[in-house]
């Protein structure tokens, strides 16, 4: 009997913890899940699996699911679905590729690897992209046509274009500039990393203050200062710890070499350097923070959760869902041209098969990451998160030589547990019956 | 108490038809500041479309519309809005995944520079909700984890806030218990004392002889009449309901 009193009382001080640093419980249920795959493989693999050289390729693995995830998220709190997004990505490195290989050389008459070439092609991807987003916006919100078919319709229509696009050849890219976006080959060493690290670690703590600030303002009761210094601290620790981490990727000796010969000059002895962070893990962060803040802190992130709550509601209290629902599209369009370019980047090509069932592993991160496809509910960490779990079961399956077949299998048993766990653990809060 | 000058609402012959069918068919009414207007009949009788005429959900076919004397064009809620026209909706028209105040101001988010400001935001809703519900506690909530009184002085916290002329209540105390429903009159017996006129929409016979000044009566999407609640009986409204006949003394 004082055995079961006592752990009732130490149950009770635990939730009173998570409580009073307001974690989310179900992100700490995806990050044990997380640490979970991590210790798994780790020990499968002898600790390669958590080498700065494994952590540096799951990361970039990550980026263009992780990018097209965020808008997902949107589109799914909504109460809609894009099954389009894989060939809208293909469609998007297509005329990305043809743009900056064909197109615009020929109109500008310029050298190879000319930088307006790149810049004039980012921008009209990222605007085709959008556009293909708007148009896909407005056959569901205006002409009422349920997002299902038209996206559906849209797989179809966009992967066959991009073929016609470069009539079904894979278009091989060598532009140095555009390998930037790609990983490996845009880092920012070790030295900027650190700096970025800290600076980011800086912000962090800023916002904290001045949320908090805020609050009091209004005269609420803040959190007690131990639990913002707990909070600050993991973040400070997560963020310096994965620049730290990157940074002790070295890059190879015969690279190195290759690039002192580029310039013209020749490798001092002994000489070495880091990778640091990748430009494309740093435009998934940056895709990451700015989709959370336009969720939390803009009327556009409002009106999407409030329409996904409550259609009826919404349109009473004013909202124009339509416009709203070509704008969710629009940037889920953008999002796309934006993973288009890190893909094509990573790949060093655009092929006819580029993103091919993408739109899967998106919905399935988006979902993973607590996306509730019934509308309403949703996180932008949660799919980056559910993308980086899944990046990382098939990195750490495929370095313990588990066949692709299986791999595939795993992943989406994985989904399905993943939003079982979640329908169990509403039950048993009585958030829903 | 009652501003009988000029009215505030003027609805003149209002016709809508969904598919052939007339679901209002030349129906006029009119209400005064400071006025409560009850609107009954069957379900099916149209009350509910008329009204959704003025709080822009349904556009009117034929007929106009007068806000203080003028004519006004009313095709969506953003409309009505700006006419100060507030609808408390039978459904409740609230967003339940998000909190109190985040639906007390949707569609009307108080902000500082570009960002939504939820800290001033929550410190208005308890402001208002002081006034209204001194009771509510559940500012970090979903309203989905709220009672239906509780889900209800939301709703009537978002009209009042926003400085309401014009007050639609559709059956406001369908969902409450006694104690809620009693928090409810004594709110409407409020803002009718601030000079607002109200629309209200009810089932309860009991409600509309103790809240309302006047009772129009609606059956088959045509009016029956309208009476001065304190020169009728209950039976008499009744009547008009259910044999859609003005009540005899009246008639003349």
């Amino acid at each position: 009997m004082s055995d079961q009193g006592l752990s009732d009382q130490s149950s009770v001080n635990r939730r009173s913890v998570i409580d009073t640093l307001e974690i989310d419980v179900r992100l700490l249920g995806m990050l044990m899940a997380f640490a979970a795959v991590a210790v798994v493989f780790t020990i499968w693999t002898g600790g390669t699996f958590v080498g700065p050289r494994n952590v540096f390729n799951i990361a970039v693995q990550t980026v263009p699911v992780g990018i097209m995830a965020c808008g997902m998220v949107f589109v799914i709190v909504a109460r809609h679905i894009d099954l389009s997004v894989g060939s809208m990505l293909a469609m998007c490195s297509a005329i990305m590729a043809m743009c900056q290989t064909a197109w615009l050389p020929t109109v500008f008459g310029t050298e190879f690897g000319n930088s307006a070439v790149l810049a004039a092609t980012v921008v009209i991807g990222l605007a085709f992209g959008t556009l293909m987003g708007a148009v896909t916006g407005w056959l569901v919100g205006y002409q009422r046509i349920p997002s299902f078919i038209v996206t559906l319709g849209g797989l179809f229509v966009w992967r066959n274009v991009n073929w016609f696009t470069t009539n079904g050849q894979s278009v091989s890219l060598t532009d140095p500039n555009l390998l930037m976006f790609g990983g490996t080959e845009g880092v920012l060493g070790s030295t900027a990393s650190w700096i970025l690290g800290f600076v980011a670690s800086a912000v962090a703590v800023w916002g904290i203050v001045a949320s908090r600030r805020n609050k009091q303002s209004h005269g609420f009761i803040v959190k007690p200062v131990w639990a913002e210094t707990v909070m600050a601290g993991l973040i400070i620790g997560v963020i310096l710890f994965f620049v730290g981490w990157l940074s002790r990727y070295p890059i190879p000796a015969a690279k190195l070499k290759r690039l002192f010969e580029a310039r013209g000059e020749v490798m001092p002895d002994g000489y070495t350097a880091m990778h640091g962070l990748p430009i494309s893990v740093l435009i998934l962060i940056a895709v990451g923070v700015l989709m959370t803040v336009v969720a939390r802190k803009t009327t556009f992130g409002r009106y999407i959760f409030a329409t996904g709550g409550n259609p009826d509601a919404a349109e009473l209290s004013g909202i124009n869902t339509r416009v709203l629902t070509v704008k969710i599209f629009a940037l889920m369009g953008f999002l796309c041209a934006l993973a288009a370019l890190v893909a094509q980047a990573r790949l060093q090509s655009h092929g006819n098969d580029i993103g091919m069932l993408e739109e899967l592993r998106v919905i399935a991160a988006a979902v993973i990451g607590g996306t509730a496809l019934a509308g309403g509910v949703g996180t932008i960490y949660g799919a980056i998160l559910g993308a980086l779990i899944m990046q990382s079961l098939q990195s750490g399956m495929a370095m313990v030589g588990v066949d692709t077949p299986f791999q595939n299998i795993v992943v989406g048993l994985v989904l399905i547990i993943a939003v079982w766990v979640d329908i169990l653990y509403r039950k048993r809060l009585g958030l829903s019956k | 108490m009652i501003d009988r000058t000029k009215p505030l609402v003027e609805m003149r012959d209002i016709s809508i038809s969904f598919g052939g069918i007339k679901a209002v068919d030349q129906v006029s009414i009119d209400l005064f500041p400071g006025e409560v207007v009850g609107l009954l009949g069957h379900n099916g009788a149209g009350k509910s479309t008329l009204i959704k005429c003025l709080s822009g959900a349904y556009q009117k076919d034929h007929g106009q519309i007068l806000v203080n004397g003028e004519e006004v064009e009313i095709n969506n809620p953003r409309d009505a809005r700006d006419l100060n026209i507030e609808t408390i909706y039978q459904t409740l028209a609230l967003a339940d995944n998000l909190d109190a105040a985040s639906n007390l101001f949707l569609g009307r988010e108080i902000k500082k520079r570009g960002i939504v400001d939820d800290a001033k935001m929550e410190a208005e809703a308890r402001k208002i909700m002081g006034r209204l519900n001194p009771n509510f506690r559940k500012f970090n909530v979903p309203v989905s984890a709220l009672s239906g009184g509780q889900r209800q002085s939301v709703a009537i916290a978002r009209a009042v806030y926003f400085n309401a002329k014009i007050l639609i209540m559709d059956e406001p105390t369908a969902a409450l218990g006694p104690h809620e429903t009693q928090m409810v009159a004594e709110l409407i017996q409020e803002l009718k004392a601030q000079g607002l006129g109200i629309f209200l929409i009810e089932h309860d016979i009991h409600n509309v002889m103790k809240l309302c000044d006047r009772a129009s009566v609606m059956k088959n999407g045509q009016l029956v009449g309208t009476v001065d609640v304190k020169t009728v009986t209950d039976d008499d409204i009744l009547a008009m309901i259910i044999l859609g006949k003005k009540p005899g003394h009246l008639a003349a």
